[in-house]
């Protein structure tokens, strides 16, 4: 053990940015009346920008890493992409969400400490390099979405998605500590870099059941915490139930999160047993896509719809981790990344239709919205066409590097499986359009614009990034894999 | 020597002309004038591709190439020959009328349709243009967006229907086009057509990837047996969404036969070249059949263009056979220079049909044959385009349409005598539905007082009747520019089909 060092809080600084200036919102928002509310609003969001700041200035150059506090925290490549995408999804969680929440009477200063608070939890997990700090990270960033899902109090619906997702995330992180439990038995060290060192995979070795056995749970939790199926069955609900400014949160950034939790936990500690992870990942990758796109044909619930379109892109981004090499992870981290900037239009779009008392996330509450409002319906149907993967938008180039990756793999046989369940998704993305395009409208009047017009130009612009991102992709790309081929990491 | 970026400028300035329609043509005026402007800018820039090009230098020309994605290899990487600069000509010449023939017709949001029409515009001529797989994949499946709302929201009763099932069944053929790129890009680590058509593949690999591609384009074509997506969406499409169906979307898939299967996996395409080749027989003679018993003219039609793209189909693959196996490099030249004629002329023919529908209906809002009866008698000049067209239809010497079945018909028989005489079965079938087509709807008495009221052309239907008119006596007459035009282009393919790969 060596000692305390001065430097590694200069490696934290980003996080330790964001948790000072938290508890400082904490304090300001306590004090200030519920009409200056949007103080708190900027606030947060310049904390968020300014972390982010810090995060990209002092990156570690390409291929490099920073250990701190002996391996419990690692700022690497991953960390660095991750947080960048993750702190700016919350940032577009924040502008979209401010009309939502004050129509709804949900404009409060918890919305925002929660939502800070979890992302320094994600920060945290991403940055992860000990099983001890993965766990801590997890639980701060779930923990905090237990209640942000409850956040309306009076609503029925709103308390039972948190009850569920309470009780199964709990269910899952027991299973996590468990399997966790067992891998420290079996290698003595919690720290990921010894674990994957240590570890002795052989079949002769007299610890291998145990490994075994504590990978099983360890993908079993990872799964819960993705919601890969057949680990799903809260996720429709949370989707639905949960205000859909916290949908938003938790179809997007907190995605990108748990790819990094899979990725640290499966490649970093366990990438000595690949053979057997990629197995399992595979099966819940098929049950994912099988079970995502057929149930999301029967929703007329554009939210639950867009849960099960989540489990179906988690089991899309989980083929990326079967190549087992970078490249298949910058692929699956790249389609994670452009699933996070999808999801996040989809939700603005449902955030922008609602108003007071009506919430726009029935499917035929977006009919006729070509003749309401042709802009919007524009943004919308990119979105879509992008979820559904067809070119030239982004989601069609995230699904053509995972596909690659499978490809490149060997494994055919998943590439097709693949290619056919995402005929199957186009169905019920293009029924959003065809809703949009060819229906009449319920009601004739021109769509009432929200006053925000930061949330209107930040979906805008989010709309048209998935645009120039189908065509302007490569740098993007080019820094996934950058960050994916870390050599060294310097203590 | 030619204007730099030629290919660049032909693909964007529609897709810009679309955003500007957008964007200021809140007016249906400004909107129909702004587009038939743009269409026309793009079709006066299509010319020097056609008078630029230089047939004694081998290889694609006005080649333009960008790094696109570095991780990949893949480029943006434009080139053309002789068969994609007939189809690029033919596109934008298309376009123009297409856009002038909806100006009546479509009387809500103008501006979407305009612009609708000239994204298509500008990503068809992408597809003829890309020399990158990727790139090419892009602008194949991206043109299936804008084609989805022009039938969705301006088409007829079961537009909802047809347009969800041309979406969905196109996309799954050309889904798993994109697994076998994908193979070939791990194959060769570049997504270049030229390096895919220099790969070392294996039998087995070849069969795989020409299943693939078979499915991505055959869907395309169609051919039977995956053609019924084509009645549906010719049925419930606006007029001006049909002329593009029929005159340029088609072509795609003969294109890509031309520009994949053959060059990339010749062994496994002279393998199961019977297969299609009995496939583009079953179009010509049982399709032929279908579109006798159709009521509805547009549905007839469409029947019509499956069988006459049955002959464009046969033409490829015939001369597949005529090279490696009979050692006949010349009777596969003329199979393929047939195929290509075929394709432009049928670009003509069935955009000139699907135009006179939309005249009729236009005045009557029915498609119905039994609807009408005897419009000789109250639109004659109208009854005289559609007369022509009609005979072209049949493949009548000095139209277009005999050139290309002609030359496809002499090929089919150095090969053998009895897939000759099969396909020119069609020779039959063809007059029989056409003519009696014709006799029902144009000649005869009066149908009804509704036809009895029905106004001649006015000068915008002149224009576009006339202009596809002209282009079918031109091919039909005197197709020698044109298969001048492609002659190195074919020459080169014959020669790369000699030699066995695997």
């Amino acid at each position: 053990m060596t000692a305390f060092n001065i430097n590694d809080l200069w490696t934290i600084l980003p996080e330790l940015f964001l948790l000072g200036a938290t508890c400082a919102i904490l304090l300001i928002d306590l004090f200030i009346k519920p009409t200056q509310r949007d103080i708190t609003h900027w606030l947060s969001l310049v904390a968020v920008a300014v972390t982010g700041w810090l995060v990209c200035c002092s990156a570690p150059a390409d291929g490099q890493g920073i250990s701190a506090f002996n391996g419990m925290f690692l700022r690497d490549g991953v960390a660095t992409v991750l947080k960048v995408f993750v702190l700016l999804t919350t940032g577009l969680v924040f502008l979209y969400s401010r009309g939502y929440l004050r129509e709804r009477k949900l404009f409060v200063g918890e919305f925002y400490l929660l939502l800070l608070f979890a992302t320094l939890g994600m920060m945290l997990l991403v940055s992860a390099g000990n099983l001890v700090t993965i766990y801590l990270g997890l639980e701060l960033l779930t923990l905090s979405s237990y209640a942000l899902v409850a956040l309306n109090r009076d609503s029925s619906v709103s308390s039972e998605a948190a009850i569920k997702y309470f009780v199964l995330g709990a269910l899952a992180s027991g299973l996590l500590l468990y399997g966790m439990s067992m891998i420290y038995g079996a290698t003595g060290t919690l720290d990921l870099a010894k674990i994957h060192a240590v570890a002795d995979f052989a079949g002769s070795s007299p610890h291998r059941t145990l490994l075994v056995f504590g990978l099983v749970f360890l993908v079993v939790g990872v799964a819960f915490k993705l919601g890969a199926a057949p680990f799903h069955m809260w996720l429709p609900d949370v989707y639905q139930g949960a205000p859909t400014a916290v949908t938003l949160f938790i179809g997007s950034a907190s995605k990108l999160a748990a790819f990094g939790m899979t990725w640290r936990l499966l490649d970093g500690a366990m990438g000595g047993m690949h053979a057997h992870w990629t197995l399992m990942l595979s099966v819940l990758a098929v049950l994912s896509l099988a079970v995502g796109n057929i149930f999301a044909i029967a929703q007329t619930n554009l939210k639950r719809m867009l849960a099960y379109s989540t489990i179906s892109h988690i089991g899309f981004m989980l083929l990326g981790f079967v190549n087992g090499s970078s490249a298949g992870y910058a692929a699956a981290m790249f389609y994670m990344i452009s699933y996070s900037l999808m999801a996040a239009v989809a939700f603005g779009m449902i955030m922008l239709l609602a108003r007071a008392g009506f919430e726009a996330e029935e499917i035929d509450d977006f009919k006729g919205l070509n003749q309401r409002n042709p802009w919007y319906a524009g943004v919308m149907a990119i979105a879509m066409f992008s979820l559904a993967g067809v070119p030239p938008l982004f989601g069609f180039f995230a699904k053509l590097m995972v596909l690659k990756s499978v490809i490149d793999a060997g494994q055919m046989w998943l590439a097709i499986v693949a290619v056919v369940f995402a005929i199957v998704g186009l169905y019920y993305y293009l029924r959003v359009v065809k809703v949009m395009y060819f229906d009449a409208p319920q009601d004739d009047t021109p769509l009432a614009l929200p006053p925000d017009r930061s949330f209107r130009w930040v979906l805008s612009v989010n709309g048209l990034a998935l645009l120039f991102l189908g065509v302007a992709w490569g740098p993007l790309l080019d820094w996934c894999n950058r960050a994916l081929s870390v050599v060294d990491i310097a203590k | 020597m030619p204007v730099s970026h030629l290919l660049s400028l032909l693909i964007w300035l529609p897709i810009l002309g679309a955003i500007a329609v957008l964007a200021f043509g809140r007016q249906p005026g400004v909107a129909r004038w702004l587009s038939v402007l743009v269409a026309i800018a793009t079709f006066v820039c299509s010319i020097p591709l056609w008078t630029g090009y230089l047939p004694s230098v081998p290889g694609m020309q006005f080649v333009e190439n960008i790094a696109w994605i570095g991780a990949l290899k893949a480029n943006y990487a434009l080139g053309v020959d002789g068969i994609s600069i007939a189809l690029i000509v033919l596109t934008a010449f298309t376009s123009v009328l297409v856009i002038i023939g909806s100006w009546g017709p479509i009387d809500k949001r103008v501006s979407q349709y305009m612009a609708a029409m000239l994204v298509l515009e500008g990503l068809l001529i992408g597809v003829f243009a890309a020399t990158d797989a990727l790139l090419f994949y892009v602008f194949f499946e991206g043109m299936l967006i804008p084609m989805f709302i022009i039938i969705g929201i301006w088409g007829g009763p079961r537009r909802v229907y047809a347009t969800l099932k041309f979406f969905i069944y196109t996309f799954l053929g050309s889904i798993f086009m994109l697994v076998g790129l994908i193979y070939l890009h791990m194959k060769t680590g570049e997504f270049s057509l030229a390096a895919f058509s220099h790969a070392s593949l294996s039998a087995k690999e070849q069969a795989w990837l020409f299943f693939a591609f078979l499915i991505a384009f055959a869907i395309k074509v169609p051919m039977w047996p995956v053609h019924t997506w084509l009645p549906d969406a010719h049925v419930e499409a606006p007029t001006g969404g049909s002329v593009i169906l029929a005159a340029i979307m088609l072509k795609v898939g003969g294109y890509g036969f031309i520009r994949f299967s053959l060059p990339i996996t010749p062994d496994a395409s002279q393998e199961y070249a019977w297969v299609v080749i009995a496939m583009s027989l079953i179009a010509i003679v049982y399709i032929g059949y279908v579109a006798l018993v159709q009521e509805d003219m547009k549905k007839l039609i469409a029947y019509s263009s499956i069988a006459h793209m049955g002959f464009v189909t046969l033409g490829i693959f015939i001369s597949l056979a005529l090279v490696r196996a009979n050692v006949n490099p010349l009777g596969a030249r003329l199979g393929l220079q047939g195929a290509m004629v075929q394709m432009i002329s049928h670009g003509f023919i069935s955009g000139a049909m699907f135009s006179c529908i939309g005249v009729l209906y236009d005045r009557l809002h029915t498609r119905m044959i039994k609807d009408y009866g005897g419009v000789a008698n109250v639109m004659p000049w109208f009854a005289a385009f559609a007369v022509f067209f009609a005979m072209a239809n049949c493949g009548l010497p000095g139209t277009s349409g005999f050139v290309g079945e002609f030359m496809v018909i002499l090929a089919a028989f150095q090969d053998s005598p009895l897939i000759a005489a099969v396909a020119a079965f069609t020779l039959i079938i063809g007059a029989a539905y056409t003519l009696w087509l014709v006799k029902r709807v144009i000649f005869g008495e009066v149908g009804n007082d509704k036809v009895a009221k029905m106004q001649d052309l006015d000068a915008r239907e002149w224009i576009v009747l006339g202009a596809f008119a002209i282009g079918v006596l031109a091919v039909g007459v005197y197709p020698k520019p044109l298969t001048d035009l492609m002659e190195p282009a074919v020459l080169q393919l014959v020669q790369q089909l000699g030699m066995a790969r695997a």
